[in-house]
């Protein structure tokens, strides 16, 4: 163990030939399959979201009103159902959740290879959509007017029902891997905080999206079948769907910005060279956010119509929710308090998570106060709110633990230089795109709207101005990617000095990880 | 409770008047005055909390930089009086802006008695304010100023949301029911309506303005071209034309059906199943729509024939405003 030995036998060259991925049921390998698809759904969601900014430079018509609506939901659909949602734990979880606790792979391989497919079938139907009537509900398909709406709704839902199958199956696997498969001495006490974090993600997606499934197949039916219970005209009640969508899709913030966190509290310890301050409250308030998460859905109801004491109550939860994600801001602080800190690119990328999320927090305080989110409801202080938390919070955190683990995935070191470059473009540029949206929503400018009147003209302006500068910093990180990915330089097996276990095995790691397994007798970060 | 808000009030007064008006639209009303010292509180200890935040961390960077290769660290696992801290002051923080925050909304969702009331149709991309002497204004309506004003809202098809910034308040407008929003303008102007539910294609078109005038000129304005019969007027013809006088009177006899009169607003209405109702806007509109839903005590269900998918929604209010005549 420990030796590197670039031209041996790994994961990579153990078998080769493309059937040889496509039917492969080594957990490594189908993380980088849904890496290679996740980014190319990032690049065609990251597209729409450059058209959006384009219409929105100018007030005036670029696009016609269906044609601007279309973009929009596409941009929300593809970043949330195929990126956000399933990028950090179906890549990086599944190449790492194993090594971490010292398995050879997940609990049920074949499973995990499944999911991929099915993951791709709803993926592939969604994209279908594009060359039939397309979609124009935005992302969360309220009724009635996704029942009214000529365009492709039924099989806009049943893509996102199926990648939800995708998504439970993974959740179930996780579960079981991490009950099941720990290492000889590897405690719940010394599982690293990425496995806590994805974990307790896991957990979510298991209990939460059949809540979405159930939804969508009711909208299905009522679409083709007639069954009246979302649609007033049939007797049914629209806000209803909304109860249902935010049951599901409140969890699903956390499902997406829980596993960042784990990525964070890695390479925060990793590049501090110092023992993770409050393992154990920052595990707990992982848990502890997946259960409270689920009886807050109604914050984003407190206009819709739901009763004064509705709106009161789901006001106090979600205050109560804010208090364990503070803790671990806190945590991570004192974590840096007296290390040993560097700033290669992934540490740039967690510390610029920080920074945003601290962001995105207050902001999410503000939104939840419920006599202030009846002025912002809506405006683009939510959509600059959700945008701080999942792009300054998991995008960041994605790109970071792409950096930080690529040495281990690909047995290659990237190009520091333009990291930092993809870094400062992609940090600058994220700030001034959204940070004037704050002013906007404050202004009142409603979301979803394809013009604007004259007075938000120049801080739109501003706001495409950074929408590009991002779009340059993300292709900048592309570009390291696969500069490292041909490059010569042959990495180590442990670049940053951690003391997790995948950087304790070969880089990149063997078939089955380990060649003897390990026995684990003390916790992952330990740095004394 | 009050001595905690009067402190909080003089606080965020303070704070507002250093902060300007945080770009938040002109105030057009009390309530929104509240709601800004509110957010300008919020502004200033988020702006706190991010210094502690975004500050420590870029200390912390600067002073423990690594020095060498084999700089020592300690092993600092927990500390039970700081993390006891850094729950507490922000949970009592939290629970600070909650109560204030429900203060402001408990304002805004209690109708005041008396308000002046508007009928609001929205649709698909439109908005059509109906007044109770039967003018009906498209997209541009006009308020008294100084007096509060309640808009009871219906749309004809999807969703959308009526939203005025000046008066920071805002309320979705859902197909097969009411809902209401209150206000009362401040100040005379012009202003901005919007609609903040997505709606479809012209979603972003949909505006309005709305005109805050001295009473004499609203008084003016409702008056002209006014030819038509008040809504309540259309709302006795409909009682006739759709054959409503068959089963209900209005005098307080009973016919097939229970008697209108003294109908609206009664608190203690039973029903058949022993259950009481308070009749109001969408108590009526559920009853003509789809009459079976509740049944009133002393009458048999499948009577009365429902009217879903039979009266339009300006039917609907004429029908509404009549009954409300009936004292
Ligand atoms: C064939 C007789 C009949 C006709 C015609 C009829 N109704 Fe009714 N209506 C009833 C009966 C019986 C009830 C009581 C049972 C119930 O609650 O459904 C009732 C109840 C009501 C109520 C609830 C009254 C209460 O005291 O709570 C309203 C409002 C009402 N009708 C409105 C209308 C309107 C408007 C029309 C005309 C479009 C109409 N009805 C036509 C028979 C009738
Ligand atoms: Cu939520
Ligand atoms: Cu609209």
């Amino acid at each position: 163990m420990g030796n590197t030995h670039a031209s041996g036998d790994n994961y990579i060259n153990h078998e080769k030939g493309l059937w040889s991925w496509l039917t492969t049921i080594d957990h490594k390998r189908i993380g980088l399959m849904y890496m290679i698809v996740i980014l190319f759904f990032f690049l065609c969601g990251g597209i729409a979201a450059m058209l959006i900014r384009l219409e929105l430079f100018a007030s005036g018509p670029l696009f016609d009103g269906n044609t601007y609506n279309q973009i929009l939901t596409y941009h929300g659909a593809i970043m949330v159902f195929m990126v956000i949602v399933p990028g950090i734990p179906a890549i990086l979880g599944n190449f790492f959740l194993p090594i971490h606790i010292g398995a050879k792979d997940v609990a049920f391989p074949k499973l995990n290879l499944a999911s991929w497919y099915v993951f791709m079938a709803g993926a592939i139907l969604a994209i279908s959509t594009l060359f039939t009537t397309k979609i124009d509900t935005g992302w969360t398909f309220y009724t009635p007017y996704s029942i009214k709406t000529g365009t492709a709704v039924v099989t806009m839902v049943m893509a996102a029902f199926i990648m939800g199958m995708s998504s439970i199956l993974t959740g179930l696997n996780f579960i079981v891997t991490v009950h099941k498969l720990r290492a000889p001495g590897m405690t719940m006490g010394r599982i690293p905080l990425f496995v806590w974090a994805v974990y307790s993600t896991a957990i979510l997606q298991v209990l939460a999206t059949p809540v979405l499934g159930i939804t969508l197949l009711l909208l299905a039916m009522e679409r083709t079948l007639g069954v009246g219970i979302f649609d007033p005209a049939r007797g049914g009640d629209p806000v209803l769907f909304q109860h249902f969508f935010w049951f599901y899709s409140h969890p699903a913030v956390y499902i997406m910005i829980l596993p960042a966190m784990g990525i964070v509290s890695e390479i925060i310890a990793a590049f501090s060279r110092k023992t993770i301050f409050g393992y154990t409250a920052i595990a707990y308030s992982s848990l502890g956010i997946a259960a409270v998460s689920f009886f807050v859905w109604g914050h984003h109801m407190f206009v819709s119509g739901q009763s004064e004491i509705a709106g009161i109550v789901f006001s106090f939860l979600t205050m109560l929710v804010g208090v364990p994600t503070a803790i671990k801001m806190f945590n991570w602080l004192a974590t840096m308090y007296r290390g040993s800190i560097s700033f290669e690119s992934p540490m740039l990328f967690a510390m610029g998570f920080l920074f945003l999320f601290a962001i995105g927090g207050v902001t999410g305080i503000m939104l939840a106060t419920v006599g202030l989110d009846v002025h912002f409801h809506d405006t683009y202080f939510v959509v600059a709110h959700f945008h701080y938390v999942m792009v300054g919070g998991t995008l960041m955190a994605l790109t970071g633990g792409l950096y930080y683990w690529f040495p281990k995935m690909f047995g290659k070191m990237f190009n520091e230089f333009w990291a930092r470059i993809s870094f400062v473009l992609i940090f600058i540029g994220f700030n001034v795109t959204f940070f004037p949206q704050f002013v906007l929503g404050a202004m009142g400018m409603p979301r979803r709207y394809a013009d604007y009147v004259p007075a938000y003209e120049s801080l739109n302006k501003i706001s495409s101005i950074g929408a590009w500068t991002i779009g340059v910093g993300f292709l900048v990180a592309l570009y390291v990617i696969i500069e490292g990915l041909m490059s010569k330089r042959i990495a180590p097996a442990n670049p940053w000095g951690a003391k997790t276990l995948e950087w304790q095995v070969q880089s990149p790691p063997t078939h089955h990880n380990f060649e003897v397994e390990p026995v684990v007798t003390a916790g992952p970060y330990e740095y004394r | 409770m009050n001595w905690f808000l009067a402190l909080m009030n003089t606080v965020a007064v303070n704070t507002a008047s250093a902060a300007g008006k945080s770009f938040m639209p002109p105030v057009g009303t009390e309530i929104a005055s509240d709601v800004d010292n509110l957010y300008s509180f919020l502004l200033w200890t988020s702006f706190l909390g991010c210094v502690i935040l975004i500050g420590g961390m870029i200390f912390f960077a600067v002073k423990y930089k690594r020095r060498t290769d084999n700089d020592k660290t300690p092993y600092i696992s927990h500390n039970m009086a700081l993390e006891f801290l850094w729950s507490f002051i922000p949970l009592v923080l939290f629970l600070v802006v909650f109560a204030w925050g429900w203060k402001v909304y408990h304002d805004m969702r209690v109708m005041p008695e008396n308000a002046f009331e508007i009928h609001v149709q929205a649709k698909q991309w439109q908005w059509d304010f109906m007044y109770k002497s039967g003018k009906v204004s498209t997209n541009d309506f006009f308020v008294p100023v100084g007096i509060p004003v309640k808009l009871v809202m219906a749309s004809e098809d999807v969703l959308h949301s009526f939203y005025i910034p000046s008066m920071r308040i805002k309320q979705d407008v859902v197909p097969g029911r009411y809902t209401t929003l209150w206000f009362k303008a401040d100040k005379t102007g012009d202003y901005q309506i919007f609609c903040t539910e997505y709606c479809g294609a012209a979603h972003s078109a949909m505006l309005a303005k709305m005109h805050v005038v001295p009473a004499p000129d609203f008084e003016k304005w409702l008056q002209e071209n006014e030819e038509g019969l008040t809504l309540a007027q259309k709302g006795e013809k409909l009682y006739n034309s759709k054959g409503c006088i068959a089963c209900h009177s209005t005098d307080g006899s009973v016919k097939v059906g229970p008697s209108w009169k003294g109908l609206w607003g009664s608190t203690g209405h039973t029903m058949a199943n022993g259950k009481s109702v308070t009749v109001d806007e969408n108590y009526i509109r559920e009853s003509i729509l789809n009459p079976n839903a509740d049944i009133v005590k002393g009458f048999s269900a499948g009577l009365m024939p429902a009217q879903q998918g039979l009266l339009t929604e300006d039917q609907l209010t004429a029908l509404i405003e009549y009954i409300k005549t009936l004292k």
